[in-house]
């Protein structure tokens, strides 16, 4: 098959670099979901433990 | 067990390598004489699926190294390579069927043994995480999990070498032991893309492990803290939840 002239190659080069960009953005957007979920058990984690060290001060007095 | 260790600076050279790679792509390297500029699919297409098929045997190495220590951690190792080069797997098919469209007029063919031969493998490792998320017991999910990734991972050089040997029809053959008909500069563009894609996919899976480390020991901590009556079991999941 003889070579695709610039105008028409350009779309389809186009097309494989931004398939690339979007499966890295989609995977990064997905990652940060996850890193959002951590950051909100963390807090939770550190309520928990205030909570505790609250009860513990209660306790004592 | 800290796997995000080195992460900074990989994540640095990933974008450095890319950036640069990209820019002599598209500045540098001539366009080809036979296909013209669509060729320069190529220096994103190749690397992917050489970085691809080589994270899905270091997913069987590290199955290997599960099933000989039973260290937790490399079964994650494990699962996590196999987990980002389906992803970059992806990549491959949709890429190079942008490819095949644009040089062969068609978005995929059949009788070419080297994109079949992707497919089987990319369908293959399709059937990785369905078959953890079968498994309930985490000690058997693991060692079912590294026997897979192991027989795949073997299957995977076995099914290169058998295409090669293939009568060869209408894909590109590159890379060969007479060193391929590239040119220096479009060789040097190859290379460092092929280096900046590796340095993606180690990047990628440090920081996926690295995350996925978090959680386990988030969800350790939690149950510790608030005892196994104060939160729900564990959900199945295909990815491991205990190190």
């Amino acid at each position: 098959m003889p070579a695709l002239p610039l105008d028409d190659a350009g779309p389809y080069v186009a097309a494989a670099y931004l398939v690339f960009l979007a499966l890295i953005l989609i995977y990064v957007s997905i990652m940060a979901t996850k890193l959002g979920r951590v950051e909100r058990e963390i807090g939770e984690l550190s309520e928990l433990v205030e909570r505790r060290e609250r009860e513990r001060e209660e306790e004592r007095v | 067990m800290t796997f995000g260790r080195g992460l900074r600076a990989l994540s640095i050279a990933s974008v450095v390598l890319l950036t640069g790679a990209f820019a002599l792509v598209f500045f540098y390297a001539p366009n080809d004489a036979d296909q013209g500029f669509i060729q320069k699919i190529f220096y994103v297409h190749v690397p992917l699926a050489i970085v691809a098929l080589c994270g899905f045997v270091a997913g069987g190495v590290y199955g290997i190294k599960y099933l000989r220590s039973g260290d937790r951690a490399d079964d994650l190792r494990s699962y996590v390579a196999i987990h980002i080069s389906l992803i970059l797997a992806v990549g491959v098919l949709i890429t190079g069927s942008i490819w095949a469209r644009a040089a062969w007029g068609h978005w995929w063919v059949w009788d070419e043994p080297t994109l079949v031969s992707f497919l089987i493998v990319f369908l293959l490792y399709a059937c990785y995480q369905p078959l953890r998320f079968s498994i309930e017991d985490p000690e058997r999910q693991a060692r079912y999990a590294s026997v897979f990734a192991i027989v795949a991972g073997a299957f995977v050089p076995l099914n290169f070498m058998a295409v090669r040997m293939a009568e060869s029809l209408t894909h590109p053959r590159v890379l060969s032991t007479t060193g391929g008909a590239m040119p220096g500069d479009m060789r040097l563009t190859f290379l460092v893309a092929l280096a900046g894609m590796a340095c993606l996919y180690v990047t990628l899976w440090k920081y996926e492990l690295a995350s996925k480390s978090a959680s386990i020991q988030l969800r350790s901590l939690k149950r510790r803290l608030a005892g196994d009556d104060g939160l729900a079991p564990l959900a199945r999941s295909a990815a491991p939840q205990q190190l």
